[in-house]
C-alpha cells in the first residue's frame, strides 16, 4: 500500500525560485525496509530538485523493477512516472526522450535491473549518449527477490548465509567509463553532502549522466562480511574530491578547504566546483579517471565522487539532427505530406 | 505443329544465382509487362543468404487480373547450374526451357515433353564485353531480350523501363540496349517467334501501381504522423524501416533548418525497439516498430505492459515461416494466435489484416488511430509475400479531410476545466476508455504513475482483488468497444445463399477470389468473406451465422484462424472446415479449388 504523505509546511522552509516548497518534491510514504539505502537516495533526489528549482512537471522519472525501481513513487509526486519492466527502463527512456527532448529524464534502476537483465539496454543507452540521469541504487544483491547475489557483488564478499561470492563483480562505473559515458560518478546513499550536488550536476549534463550509488540493503546484505554493508562502505570510502554544483545564475558561495581546487563549466553556464583530493586526477580526462578508479580498487578502497565529465557532450538528438521542437508537439499539418505528394509518389510505382 | 495460342495467361520463372544482379533484370521484365497494360504478379523466391545460392523470380501474367500464385511453369529461364535438375523438372509438360547454350546441356536434363531453347548468353556477353563483372550483368539483359522476343513483349517498353532504371547513370543506357538487342537478334535468327504462349498489349491495369507492402506500410506511417520508429533488422520486415527512412528524408525535413522531423532508431534488439515505442507514445508522439515472428516473441513482455498500462503501440508484424528461425525467406500466416494473445496473463490485442499494398497504407493509418483511441497495442499483420513482393494494387490515396484520431488526451486547459479529480484509469465516458495525460502538460495537475503492476482508477498500486477486477473487467469492456471501431470485413456475395461460406484474410485473398471464379465455372457459387480485423467485426459473426458450414482458408499448419474464430465467437468446431497451405509458398487458387471440390463432393450440397 502507498500512502499520501501529509504535507505540512515547516515555517523555516522557504519556497524556491520557482515557488515550490520542498514538500512539493516529495512522493508517497516509502514502503521499503526501515534503513534501506534507497530511501536516502530518494531524499537526495528531492533535495536536489528543490535546490535547483526544477519545476516538477519538467521531469519524468522512470524505472525498471526491484526495490530500487519502486522509489520513483517515493519522490516527485508532481512528475509523471513510469515503473516499467525488469531491466528495460533505458529503452522506455530512449523513446520518451525521442518524443520530447525538452524534459529532464531521471532513470532509476537497481544493480540487478542494470547489470544482469538490463545490461544490454544500459550499455546501448551509453553508446547513444542519451540525455538522461541514470542512477543505479547498488546494493550488491536482488533485494526484491530476497537477497540473491547480483552481478555487481564483489568477488569474495561473504553473504549473510556465509557464502563467499566466487564471481568477479561488474563495476558499472568502470564499465561506463570504458564505454565513453560522458558523465560518470559514484556515491554512497549515506553521504548526502556529496550525493545531492552530484545529482544536480548530473541533471545539468547534456548527455548520459551515470551515477552508481552504493545503497546498502539492510535486510539481505548488511552483514559485516558483505562489502556493501554500511560498516564496510564507511570504513573503505575514499573521495575524488569535495564537490559542489553551482547552477548558472547562482553566486559562488562555498568555501573550499585545502587542496587543489578545480572548476568545470557546463554547457548552460552552470559550474561544478571541485576540491581535488588527488593531484593526479583530472575530471575531464577519462584516462586519469580510469587509473584513479583502478588504483583505489587495488587498495581495497571504494572511490566516490565525480570520476569523469565530458564537457563537449553531444546527445542523441544532436547526433541524429532532429528538430529543436519536441517531436510530440508537431501537428498533423507539420507531419502529413498531403495527397498531391502521394500522387506523385504513386507515379514512381507505375 | 498446330499449337493452341495462349495469350496473357502464363507463368514465367527465372532461376538465378543470388547476388549476380539478376533481380533488377527480372524486375524490368515484369515491369515491362505491367506497362503493356497486363496484370502481373512477380514473386521473389530467395534464400536467406547474400551470395551464391539459388534464387527464383516468378512472374505470373494474367489478363484476367488474377494476382495469386499459379502452379505450373510455362517457361523457365534456367541459368543456375546448381538448380538445373530441379528446374527442368518443374516445367509443365509442353512448356519451354530457356537455357544458356554456351555449354552443352547434359542429356540427363533433357525431357521429351519440354521444348528447349538455347541462347548462348555468357558466350555472347564475353564476345561483346571485356569486363567479367559486366559480362555477368549483361548476360542478364541478354536473356531478357531473348525471352521478351519469344513472348512478344514490346521492346520499346523495355527500353523505356531500362532508361528509367539508369536515369541517374545515363552512360549505362546504350550498353544495356545493346545487350538487349543481342538477345533479341539471337532469337530472331534462330527460332520461330513469338511462341504460342505470349503476351499482347491490353488495358487491364488502369491507374494501378505496382509496389511492395512494406513500402506501403512505411508511407502509411509517415502519413499517419509517426515521428519515432524503433526497430531491429529482421527479414522480411527490414525494408519497412529502410523505406521509412528513405521517404522521411524526402518528406520530413524541416525546410529552414534541414533538421529531421522524425527519430529513426536502430535498437539493440526487439525488446528495446518496442520499449522505445512505448516510451515515445507514453510521451505523446506517434511511434511504431516493425518486425517478424522472432521479434514479436521477444516483445511479448512489453506487449503485455502496453495492454495493462494502456499505452498505444503500433507493431507491424511481417510474418515469415515459423516456428523458431523457421523459414526466414518464405511466407506464412502462422502468427495469428501468438499475436492475438501475445504476453502472459489475460491479454488480447487488436489485429488488422491488409491484403494489398493500398490496404497496407490505409490500415497502417488506421492502426495508429486505433492504438491512440484504444490506448493499446495494435498489430498490422502482413506477411513476406505481401511485404516483400511487388503487387499490382490500387494507388495510394490520402483524404485531405482526414484528421488523426489522437484519442483521449487531456490538455492543460482540459485539466484546468476538470470538475472532478483526474483519474488515469477512470472510465468517465462509459466506453471503458480512460483519459490520459502527457508528461510536462501541466505544472500541478494530471501527473500519474504508469506501472505494469495492478493499479486502481488513479494509477495507484493495489493488489486488492476488487480493484484488480474492476480494472481487468474494464479492459474486457474496452475490448467490446474495440469491436465497433475496427475495420469491417469485405464480403463477396451476391446472393448470400450458399450452404458453405468461405472465409479468409490477408494475402490468401488473391487465390481465394480466383478460386471463387473457378468454382463458378463448375456451377458452384460460394459466398465469401475477407476478415480485416481482430476482434471480429459484427458482420463476421453475421456471415458465419448465415452459413451452415464455413471453410477457413489460411496459410499455417494448425488452422489458427479457425481456432480463433471458434474460441472468440464460441462456435461449434464441427461447422468449420479448413483449407491449409504452409509449405512457405503463397497459396494457389488451384489448391483452394481442389480442396473445396473435394469437400463439396463428400458432403452433398442441397
Ligand atoms: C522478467 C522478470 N524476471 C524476474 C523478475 C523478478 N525480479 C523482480 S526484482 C528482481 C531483482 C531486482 O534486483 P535489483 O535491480 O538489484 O533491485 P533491488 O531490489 O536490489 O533494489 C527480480 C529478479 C521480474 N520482475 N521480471
Ligand atoms: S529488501 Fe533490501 S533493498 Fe529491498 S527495501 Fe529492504 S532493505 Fe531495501
Ligand atoms: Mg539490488
Amino acid at each position: 500500500m502507498s500512502y499520501v504523505k501529509p504535507k505540512f509546511h515547516h515555517p523555516s522552509l522557504k519556497p524556491n525560485k520557482v515557488g515550490y516548497n520542498k514538500a512539493d518534491y516529495e512522493g508517497v510514504i516509502s514502503t521499503l525496509c526501515a534503513g534501506c539505502g534507497h530511501d536516502s537516495i530518494s531524499g537526495a533526489i528531492v533535495q536536489a530538485c528543490y535546490e535547483i528549482s526544477l519545476e516538477p512537471h519538467r521531469l519524468a522519472k522512470l524505472s525498471g523493477i526491484g526495490c530500487s525501481s519502486k522509489t520513483p513513487t517515493y519522490f516527485l509526486s508532481n512528475s509523471h512516472g513510469f515503473n516499467s519492466v525488469h531491466g528495460r527502463m533505458p529503452s522506455i527512456t530512449t523513446g520518451a526522450n525521442m518524443a520530447n527532448r525538452d524534459l529532464i529524464y531521471l532513470g532509476v534502476s537497481g544493480d540487478g535491473d542494470t547489470a544482469s537483465i538490463g545490461m544490454g539496454q544500459f550499455v546501448h543507452a551509453i553508446r547513444r549518449n542519451l540525455n538522461m540521469v541514470y542512477i543505479v541504487m547498488n546494493n550488491g544483491c536482488y533485494g526484491l527477490t530476497k537477497g540473491q547475489d547480483s552481478a555487481t557483488a564483489d568477488f569474495g564478499s561473504i553473504s549473510k548465509a556465509g557464502e563467499s561470492n566466487p564471481y568477479q563483480g561488474i563495476d558499472l562505473a568502470g564499465l561506463a567509463l570504458e564505454l565513453n559515458a560522458t558523465f560518470v560518478g559514484r556515491s554512497f546513499s549515506g553521504d548526502k553532502n556529496q550525493l545531492v550536488p552530484m545529482i544536480k550536476a548530473a541533471m545539468a549534463h547534456p548527455g548520459f549522466a551515470f551515477l552508481d550509488v552504493i545503497s546498502p540493503c539492510v535486510t539481505f546484505n548488511n552483514n559485516k562480511t558483505s562489502t556493501r554493508s554500511y560498516s564496510h562502505v564507511r570504513a573503505h570510502i575514499e573521495s575524488t574530491s569535495i564537490f559542489d554544483f553551482v547552477p548558472e545564475q547562482d553566486e559562488i558561495r562555498v568555501d573550499y578547504p585545502e587542496g587543489k581546487s578545480a572548476e568545470v563549466e557546463l554547457f548552460d553556464g552552470s559550474k561544478i566546483h571541485l576540491s581535488k583530493l588527488a593531484p593526479d586526477w583530472n575530471p575531464t580526462d577519462r584516462f586519469s579517471a580510469v587509473n584513479r578508479l583502478h588504483e583505489a580498487k587495488s587498495r581495497g578502497q571504494i572511490l566516490t565522487g565525480l570520476y569523469y565529465i565530458n564537457t563537449e557532450s553531444k546527445d542523441l538528438h544532436e547526433m541524429m539532427n532532429t528538430v529543436d521542437t519536441p517531436l510530440n508537439t508537431l501537428q498533423q499539418k507539420d507531419l502529413c505530406p498531403g495527397n498531391s505528394k502521394l500522387q506523385s509518389i504513386n507515379k514512381t510505382f507505375r | 505443329m498446330d499449337e493452341e495460342i495462349v495469350v496473357n495467361d502464363l507463368v514465367v520463372r527465372f532461376a538465378n544465382v543470388n547476388g549476380t544482379g539478376s533481380a533488377s533484370a527480372n524486375e524490368m521484365f515484369a515491369k515491362s509487362i505491367f506497362r503493356m497494360g497486363i496484370p502481373v504478379s512477380p514473386k521473389n523466391i530467395f534464400p536467406s543468404n547474400i551470395q551464391g545460392l539459388p534464387t527464383w523470380y516468378e512472374v505470373r501474367i494474367s489478363g484476367k487480373g488474377y494476382l495469386g500464385r499459379r502452379a505450373g511453369i510455362d517457361l523457365l529461364v534456367g541459368i543456375n547450374p546448381q538448380s538445373l535438375a530441379r528446374d527442368v523438372k518443374s516445367v509443365k509438360p509442353g512448356g519451354y526451357f530457356v537455357y544458356d547454350s554456351s555449354k552443352k546441356l547434359y542429356d540427363e536434363y533433357i525431357r521429351e515433353d519440354v521444348n528447349y531453347i538455347g541462347i548462348p548468353m555468357i558466350a555472347l556477353a564475353m564476345e561483346h564485353y571485356p569486363n567479367p563483372r559486366l559480362q555477368q550483368l549483361f548476360k542478364n539483359i541478354i536473356y531478357v531480350g531473348a525471352v521478351a522476343t519469344l513472348l512478344n513483349v514490346d521492346l520499346d517498353v523495355i527500353k523505356e523501363v531500362i532508361a528509367e532504371q539508369f536515369e541517374k547513370k545515363p552512360k549505362l543506357i546504350p550498353p544495356n540496349y545493346n545487350a538487349l538487342q543481342l538477345g533479341v537478334d539471337y532469337v530472331k535468327e534462330h527460332y520461330t517467334y513469338p511462341l504460342p504462349i505470349r503476351v499482347e498489349k491490353m488495358d487491364a491495369v488502369g491507374d494501378a501501381i505496382i509496389v511492395d507492402g512494406n513500402t506501403a506500410c512505411a508511407l502509411g506511417a509517415i502519413y499517419a504522423g509517426a515521428t519515432v520508429m524503433a526497430w531491429y533488422p529482421i527479414t522480411p520486415s527490414t525494408s519497412i524501416a529502410k523505406a521509412f527512412e528513405t521517404y522521411c528524408k524526402k518528406l520530413r525535413i524541416d525546410e529552414e533548418t534541414g533538421k529531421k522531423k522524425y527519430a529513426f532508431v536502430q535498437a539493440e534488439d526487439e525488446l528495446a525497439a518496442i520499449g522505445m515505442v512505448i516510451g515515445a507514445t507514453w510521451n505523446g508522439a506517434r511511434a511504431f516498430t516493425a518486425t517478424s515472428g522472432p521479434g514479436v516473441s521477444l516483445m511479448n513482455e512489453f506487449i503485455g505492459l502496453s495492454y495493462f498500462a494502456e499505452i498505444p503501440v503500433v507493431l507491424i508484424n511481417v510474418e515469415r515461416g515459423g516456428p523458431s528461425t523457421g523459414m526466414p525467406t518464405r511466407t506464412q500466416q502462422a502468427d495469428i494466435i501468438s499475436s492475438a494473445y501475445a504476453s502472459h496473463g489475460d491479454t488480447k490485442h487488436v489485429l488488422v489484416f491488409p491484403s494489398t499494398p493500398a490496404e497496407c497504407f490505409d490500415l497502417t493509418v488506421v492502426a495508429f488511430d486505433l492504438a491512440d483511441r484504444l490506448q493499446t497495442t495494435v498489430m498490422l499483420i502482413s506477411d513476406l509475400d505481401l511485404g516483400m513482393n511487388n503487387h499490382m494494387s490500387a494507388p495510394f490515396a490520402w483524404d485531405e479531410n482526414r484528421k488523426y484520431d489522437l484519442g483521449k488526451v487531456l490538455s492543460a486547459e482540459d485539466l484546468d476545466n476538470l470538475k472532478t479529480e483526474f483519474g488515469r484509469y477512470n472510465d468517465v465516458d462509459g466506453d471503458a476508455i480512460p483519459y490520459r495525460t502527457i508528461p510536462g502538460t501541466h505544472p500541478t495537475k494530471g501527473s500519474f504513475f504508469t506501472r505494469g503492476t495492478s493499479h486502481d482508477e488513479f494509477a495507484k498500486y493495489s493488489e486488492l482483488g476488487e480493484v484488480y477486477l474492476r480494472n481487468v473487467d474494464r479492459l474486457a469492456a474496452k475490448w467490446e468497444t474495440a469491436k465497433s471501431l475496427v475495420p469491417k470485413p469485405e464480403v463477396y456475395q451476391e446472393k448470400n445463399t450458399s450452404e458453405y461460406g468461405m472465409l479468409f484474410f490477408g494475402t490468401t485473398a488473391y487465390a481465394a477470389i480466383e478460386a471463387m471464379d473457378l468454382l463458378k465455372e463448375n456451377g458452384i457459387d460460394i459466398d465469401s468473406i475477407r476478415v480485416r480485423s481482430f476482434p471480429f467485426h459484427k458482420d463476421v459473426e453475421d456471415f458465419i451465422a448465415a452459413h451452415a458450414k464455413i471453410i477457413v482458408v489460411e496459410q499455417n499448419r494448425d488452422a489458427q484462424f479457425r481456432s480463433l474464430l471458434i474460441n472468440e465467437l464460441n462456435l461449434d468446431p464441427k461447422r468449420f472446415l479448413s483449407v491449409l497451405n504452409y509449405d512457405g509458398t503463397p497459396i494457389t487458387a488451384h489448391t483452394i479449388h481442389a480442396k473445396i471440390n473435394q469437400v463439396l463432393n463428400l458432403v452433398p450440397v442441397n
